[in-house]
């Protein structure tokens, strides 16, 4: 029994990353700007389209025709080869296997440009205008996000390998001292959970430990007196919108083995998410961690054989019962602050 | 008398008569010979006539969808005489001419049923009051199957279901204006189980993990209880909703079950994904009960097999077709598909095509498009020469009894389409049932609704 909950343990965690990490930037955009950024989940799917260009760059072919050998149709048989392999040989072949951590490169720039160009181009102008108004606005921007990656990319999933190396599973049991494969965890999902810890502890780590992250916290709490202090507090918050996007895009990238990425995936994390951030409290950073990681972990316990045979269809309710009663008993959310979203 | 007289004679009188009765009463019957053609939905009467087609072009079952088309579009070529006639030279027997079907042109319309059925509903719906479609054919979901072919026995049109696996497509929801060529899942189970006996052994520990919809619930079905008829026990049976994405929290349950064979009732991206993921997870790596942990797959298509790449090696599961079989029904199709697309058909496609060219024949055979004519000629129609040997569309519940394959995860494929290898085919007495033991009624032909 001790494995069962153990592995539905990590099996949440694993989860609670992935949710954790787009309520972080979630959170933190409202947490800044005052935004309820509904186009959040759209730019975990950008950053998981990013990884899907890296990769069909990397694995443009040549194609040769041999008329010497006919395919099961009777047509010559076409030899393709990727071209990154032909011009690096064996480099090539490397840089193709790691497409998926590779494309980190590329989108953090790529993000960072898009949060920018997003805030200053449209967001900027509805920090005056009610909650109800950003919403539409930013939802309407995640859709028309999606519209362009479904006309550019298709309507289907894209699935992309992870590292030959990193496929397969751990085994945390024998890792333990336990008895060899009773434990064991697919690779990547740990290498996710790890990835997640380090995101979010970079974040953590450059609010609370830099001059300007120290700015920010300070703009967060009064917003005002830091402007009368002479700082440009807004080309910060410009900034942290695309720190926002940033760790949204390489969440979507590092989540592609896990899900082959399609035009909706970014809706399908933001309910979650949203829920996550509310949970959390509105605005609190600790917040959106801790119920993303509880959230996680609730949802798989409640996927559990044992759980499911007293209350069937829990698995697919639990996060949003667990939401409904938090709010209840705290209706700000878990590390809620007074006056956030209740003017 | 005078009257009489005057050439209104008692002769005269009767003739007047009997022209009178036959005038009112047979001749409407003589003109009204084939009457009936006009009476029906979308009978055609201009120079072409029209299919609909209901593809999932977008959700859980898209690559299947895509594959469908262009099994469709090849078949309308043929039918209409273009390209090679593909599998119009080796049908047997035949009543196509390659010019379309009784002189008629034929064209299209297509609808994205998007993997579900209200929306597969609707697109046919649109497809027969709309664009006029004679015929509804396509699917790769037996939800969507059911619904259309309940749809279609409501508005008087005949439906040629694509890919529809489930037992109940031709058992308890069976309806006189459907039809289905694909096998089922009660036949997979009596396929796969001796070959899976042979390979894993009588004493084994499954678990099942199942598609929540009609599909995985008779396939989960069939495939428990020829298991279980092997001596297998069922550990559990656990639901999954049709289009989930993240198999971990159902897997992770597995691990510590007791389970030493794991079958995925699940297909098209479903079974990409959960197939992939449980081999993330280690399964096919681990040593369960003292035995190799194995993974099975009920259901399985080349599409699939492509999706999960490396997963699917070694892996058992039933097919309806295979494009590597080497009859000329096969080599003509694969010929005719790999020429025209650069790839070899699916089994999704070959379904397709196959129920296009049925259709085609067996209003040619009828002579007419009238719905029960055309249903008539389909009933108990014996047939060779399509890829899968001889074949008859049984008229106790329009379900086609033909062989079925065991197939198998190639372990080294000699190229990205070498990734099934056809392990066993069972004869068509093999996998023969009584269609009784569905239930269901297949309800009459007569009178033919009206569609509008």
């Amino acid at each position: 029994m001790f494995e069962v909950i153990f592995l539905q343990f990590l099996n949440g965690l694993d989860k609670g990353a992935a949710y954790a990490l787009i309520a972080l930037g979630l959170t933190l955009v409202f947490g800044t700007l005052g935004v309820v950024n509904f186009a959040h989940g759209a730019l975990f799917m950008l950053g998981a389209f990013c990884a899907v260009t890296v990769r069909m760059f990397l694995t443009m072919e040549t194609v040769t025709v041999d008329p010497e050998k006919l395919s099961p149709w009777g047509s010559p048989l076409e030899i393709r080869e990727p071209l990154v392999q032909a011009w690096f040989g064996d480099f090539g072949a490397v840089l193709v296997n790691y497409s998926v951590p590779l494309s980190i490169i590329i989108t953090i720039p790529i993000m960072l440009v898009v949060g920018i160009a997003l805030e200053r181009g449209i967001i900027k102008h509805f920090y005056k205008r009610s909650h109800a108004e950003q919403i539409l606005v930013t939802f309407g921007l995640a859709i028309v996000a999606q519209e362009v990656i479904k006309s550019v990319y298709g309507p289907n999933p894209i699935p992309q390998p992870m590292p030959t190396d990193l496929r397969g599973a751990a085994d945390i049991g024998a890792f333990l001292g336990m008895q060899a494969n009773i434990i064991t965890y697919p690779i990547w999902r740990l290498v996710y959970f790890v990835f997640a810890a380090v995101v979010i502890g970079g974040v953590f780590a450059f609010l609370q430990f830099t001059t300007f992250g120290m700015v920010v916290r300070a703009g967060m709490a009064d917003r005002e007196t830091v402007g009368l202090l002479g700082i440009n507090i807004d080309r910060r918050f410009t900034i942290m919108f695309g720190l926002a996007a940033v760790v949204a895009g390489m969440a979507g990238v590092m989540y592609t083995p896990l899900l082959p990425p399609n035009y909706h995936l970014g809706m399908d994390f933001l309910v979650l998410s949203f829920v996550v951030v509310v949970v959390g409290g509105m605005g609190s950073l600790p917040g959106a961690v801790a119920a993303g990681f509880l959230l996680g972990i609730l949802q798989s316990s409640a996927s559990m054989n044992q759980v499911k045979a007293v209350f069937p269809g829990i698995d697919q309710i639990i996060i949003y019962l667990v939401a409904v009663i938090i709010l209840l008993v705290r209706p700000r959310g878990l590390f809620g602050r007074r006056g956030v979203m209740e003017a | 008398m005078t009257i009489l007289k005057r050439g209104l004679s008692r002769r005269r009188v009767l003739q007047t008569g009997m022209a009178g009765i036959i005038g009112s009463g047979v001749a409407p019957l003589v003109f009204t010979k084939g009457a009936w053609a006009q009476e029906f939905c979308n009978n055609p009467t201009g120079d072409t006539v029209v299919f609909g087609l209901n593809l999932p072009l977008t959700g859980t079952y898209a690559e299947e969808g895509a594959d469908e088309q262009k099994a469709y579009e090849l078949a309308i070529a043929h039918l209409n005489g273009e390209g090679d006639g593909g599998l119009l030279n080796v049908l047997q027997p035949s009543a196509l001419k390659g010019n379309g079907i009784l002189g008629k042109k034929v064209t299209y319309v297509s609808s994205d049923s998007q993997t579900k059925s209200d929306v597969a509903r609707a697109g046919a719906t649109r497809m027969i009051e709309r664009d006029g479609a004679i015929m509804i054919t396509g699917g790769s979901s037996s939800g969507e199957a059911i619904a259309v072919q309940g749809l279609c026995q409501e508005m008087g049109v005949i439906f040629m279901a694509g890919l529809t696996h489930s037992n109940d497509t031709t058992g308890k929801d069976k309806r006189r204006y459907g039809f289905r060529h694909f096998f089922n899942a009660y036949q997979s189970g009596i396929g796969l189980a001796p070959v899976l006996g042979d390979a894993y052994g009588k004493d084994r520990r499954a678990y099942h993990l199942t598609a929540d919809y009609t599909w995985g619930w008779t396939q989960e079905e069939s495939i428990k209880n020829a298991t279980e008829g092997l001596g297998w026990e069922t550990v559990a049976a656990v639901r999954t909703p049709l289009g989930a994405t993240d198999y971990s929290q159902y897997l992770t349950p597995i691990l510590n079950s007791g389970a030493d064979v794991l079958i995925l009732n699940h297909y098209g991206l479903d079974m990409v994904n959960s197939l992939t993921q449980a081999v993330q997870f280690g399964m096919r790596d681990r040593q369960a009960n003292g035995k190799d942990f194995q993974i099975v797959t009920p259901l399985i298509s080349e599409l699939m097999a492509k999706g999960a790449g490396e997963s699917v090696k070694g892996i058992f599961g039933t097919s309806n077709w295979h494009w590597n079989l080497q009859d000329p029904g096969s080599i003509a199709f694969t010929k005719s598909f790999g020429a025209k697309y650069g790839s070899p058909p699916s089994q999704a496609a070959h379904t397709a095509y196959v129920q296009a060219l049925l259709y085609a024949d067996a209003v040619e055979r009828a002579g007419t498009f009238y719905p029960p004519e055309v249903i008539k000629a389909l009933e108990g129609f014996e047939f060779d020469g399509m890829g899968n040997g001889p074949t008859v569309y049984r008229a106790d519940d329009h379900q086609c009894i033909k062989s079925v394959l065991v197939v198998q995860g190639n372990e080294s494929p000699t190229s990205e389409f070498d990734v099934l290898n056809v392990f066993q085919e069972i004869d068509r007495d093999t996998v023969a049932y009584d269609p009784a033991i569905f239930g269901g009624e297949l309800g009459e032909a007569e009178p033919v609704p009206m569609c509008a």
